[in-house]
């Protein structure tokens, strides 16, 4: 039996050959000028806006004064912190993203399980299952948007001529219900990805480990416990990264279909942070809020990474 | 075999060569003048009034016209149109920008657009609409031409109130209520009215026309808030009333312009406010269920009049502009009475004598007769450097009301609370 190991092993370093030691060697200078197209891009789009923006988050940059940009050190952090908007935003964020995320995994589960059996047809499934992800965000918001309107929506048309509801719901028009609408689309666009991911990890999975537990007189649901949701968990742990981060940071979707209402129950702290920066051009605050979403992702992603770290699985 | 065939010279020379390339690729100007040829960018917005094609067809008079002019429209959603300008302004991308009524304070403040007071002789604008030349004025000065004149009328479907008993157009607010009543009792619809109640600027443009017609006022002498009192609190009452009593679609509050000229001509509203390109579009065959059917009216009356909010738009030179009268003669081209007579079917032109002219009243004989009427008759929205986050405040705070998560004195009160340190921030 082997060891799946997620870290990989470092090349070996000779002693004394160190990046400094070797930067000054002959043929250092070759490699800084070919290294240097790509620095100055990386620079360029990376590091510079970066730094631009944490340096603009530390000044009250209001274009009504071109030129006049005071310094207010953390003032645009504390005010932000102290606004009732910016925390309603964290909240949605905080519960559209646990909740997108745990039934993108949960389904994407379902779906990737569904598509490794002997099923018939198995390729145009496959072909089939992946369309949602293929569709441009704004496409898909746009669609979704088309299927809750209230008047001539499908959602509507449908629920009524199966009985369900007796007549046409606003499914837009309520904070709660909006804010959840949203994330039916968002489920929609990204369990694909998810399936996708968990496909390719059970393909990996060796069928003679279920022989075995077959033999040891294990069933269907044992087998699934024991062998083959620890040995998803690494790819499972990669998806919620990626989609953590991008429910967190979620824009164009809210954009899209409901512009952050009714009543601002739809606003994310990246469509807030929108607001600020752009429509109400408080660019400060815009970019302290830019810095508060990468700490909280930054948060994020330590965690995972720990939990990466730790998800060595032997068998 | 040697490892490289150019020296560490050669590598250094090709490596700076690179980032020269790069950086040059980075560059590159809006409205570069190669060959004798003046490229002007111009940027509008997509929806409504005139449509992209017919912007594109003026253009392209204009430029058979001006052979040394080229100019590129780009049309954007009228929601991305501000930021685009806003976020396009420092870079000088464009030349030429569409500017809203709500637009021209902060704009100016920001010094984003050009003055054109001088460029406007007074004889010239004297023969303009007054409502119209508003879209361009802030604090006595112009910045830019107008070119659009708009407000929002009176829309009723004649064949559902004629089914209820009504035989002529509401003419109060009152009797607009009673009608909907009508409507509704009598089964005709279940939702006799709709409204365009999104988290938008559109909302702001129906409780604008309310809060006239109920004899309100958005600030005081003193420039303080105003609203949250008096016509300001009576009409968002109104507003909350028509939805309890179940006679306004509860959709409303999820739409915009072009939703309610949907639900209207799909015969699912009997009565609606919308601005003049609805009732072309709501009257043809081809885009309507109730072609023929809907008719135009003066807004209704509420105890301080019949005000229809303006919702007028100009053309703007940024201030950015290399090409600044190459710009000015291009707006001076497809705002001349002659092209916007021509196309006074989608959008009414800006001109006085226009309303005269056969040609328009043929475009458009049912609506020029009330336009002449209430486009003399029309209320601004406030005229403040930061009216974005003046209309997103209030707009979030009508529809908490609305959705009865705060009684409509609280939320107004709130609203008023936070515009007041909106503007003494800026």
């Amino acid at each position: 039996m082997g060891v799946v190991q997620t870290k990989e092993a470092r090349p070996a370093v000779p002693r004394g050959s160190g990046p400094w030691r070797r930067l000054f060697s002959r043929e250092g200078p070759t490699a800084v000028v070919l290294l240097l197209p790509s620095l100055i891009v990386v620079f360029g789009i990376i590091i510079y806006p970066l730094l631009k923006t944490l340096y603009t988050s530390f000044f009250a940059v209001d274009s009504a004064f071109p030129g006049h940009y005071p310094f207010v050190g953390l003032g645009n952090y504390a005010h932000v912190l102290r606004t009732g908007e910016f925390w309603d935003a964290v909240g949605h964020t905080a519960y559209f993203t646990v909740l997108t995320t745990f039934l993108e995994v949960f389904f994407g589960l379902l779906i990737g399980l569904l598509l490794n059996t002997d099923l018939k047809g198995r390729w145009l499934f496959r072909s089939i299952v992946i369309l949602p992800w293929a569709l441009p965000t704004i496409v898909n918001g746009a669609m979704w948007r088309w299927i809750f309107n209230a008047d001539y929506g499908a959602l509507n048309a449908l629920l009524t001529q199966l009985h369900i509801i007796s007549h046409y719901k606003a499914w837009l028009g309520d904070p709660w219900t909006a804010l959840n609408m949203v994330a039916v689309a968002d489920i929609w666009k990204n369990t694909p990805l998810a399936a996708f991911f968990i496909l390719a990890a059970l393909q990996t999975i060796p069928g003679d480990l279920y022989e075995a537990a077959r033999v040891d007189g294990a069933g269907r649901l044992r087998s699934f416990f024991s062998i083959t949701l620890p040995l998803l968990m690494p790819t499972i742990v990669i998806i919620l990264v990626l989609r953590t981060m991008e429910a967190f940071k979620v824009f164009d979707i809210i954009y899209v279909m409901t512009g952050g209402g009714p009543a601002n129950g739809t606003e994310t702290v990246a469509y807030y942070t929108y607001v600020e920066a752009f429509s109400n051009q408080l660019f400060g605050e815009g970019a302290a809020l830019a810095y508060i979403i990468a700490i909280f992702i930054l948060f994020f992603a330590i965690i995972y990474m720990r939990m990466l770290q730790r998800g060595e699985v032997e068998y | 075999m040697r490892r490289g065939t150019y020296t560490r010279g050669e590598f250094l020379g090709l490596g700076v060569a690179g980032a020269v390339i790069l950086a040059g690729c980075g560059g590159g100007q809006g409205g570069s003048k190669g060959g004798g040829t003046t490229t002007l960018n111009a940027l509008f917005m997509q929806q409504a009034a005139y449509s992209s094609d017919n912007v594109n067809s003026m253009t392209k008079a204009f430029e058979k016209q001006n052979p040394g002019i080229k100019v590129n429209p780009t049309f954007v959603a009228y929601e991305a149109l501000h930021d685009k300008i806003i976020t396009a302004a420092p870079a000088g991308s464009y030349d030429v920008v569409l500017m809203d009524v709500i637009w021209p304070a902060e704009f100016a403040t920001k010094k984003i657009v050009a003055k054109t007071t001088g460029r406007i002789p007074p004889g010239e604008r004297s023969k303009i609409l007054g409502g119209a030349l508003q879209a361009v004025s802030y604090k006595g000065n112009y910045y830019g031409f107008p070119w659009i004149l708009d407000t929002k009328y009176f829309y009723y479907n004649e064949d559902m109130l004629r089914r209820a008993g009504i035989k002529r157009a509401p003419a109060t607010w009152d009797e607009v209520v009673a009608a909907a009543k009508a409507v509704k009792s009598k089964g005709i619809i279940k939702y006799p009215l709709v409204w365009s109640w999104a988290q938008a600027e559109a909302l702001i443009c129906d409780y604008t026309q309310l809060l006239g017609a109920f004899g309100g006022r958005f600030f005081d002498g003193s420039g303080n808030p105003a609203f949250n009192t008096g016509g300001g609190l009576a009409a968002l009452k109104f507003m909350k009333m028509t939805l309890d009593e179940g006679l306004t679609n509860p959709s409303s509050i999820t739409s915009i312009e072009d939703d309610v000229r949907k639900v209207v001509s799909q015969g699912q509203a009997a009565m609606a406010l919308n601005w003049t390109y609805m009732f072309a579009l709501a009257n043809d065959p081809k885009q309507s269920r109730v072609a023929g059917k809907i008719r135009i009216a003066h807004t209704p009356r509420g105890p301080g009049g019949a005000p229809g909010v303006n919702g007028s738009m100009g053309l703007a030179i940024t201030r950015g502009s290399q090409n600044q009268d190459a710009a000015w003669r291009y707006i001076q081209f497809i705002a001349s009475q002659k092209i916007q007579d021509r196309y006074a079917k989608l959008s009414l032109p800006v001109w006085k004598s226009s309303y005269d002219e056969k040609q328009v009243i043929d475009a458009l004989p049912q609506v020029v007769p009330v336009a002449k009427k209430q486009l003399n008759n029309m209320i601004l929205r406030p005229q403040v450097a930061s009216y974005n986050d003046f209309s997103h405040e209030l707009q979030v705070q009508i529809q908490l009301a609305l959705k009865g998560k705060k009684s409509p004195e609280q939320a107004l009160d709130d609203a008023a609370r936070a515009t007041a340190s909106i503007l003494k921030s800026s």
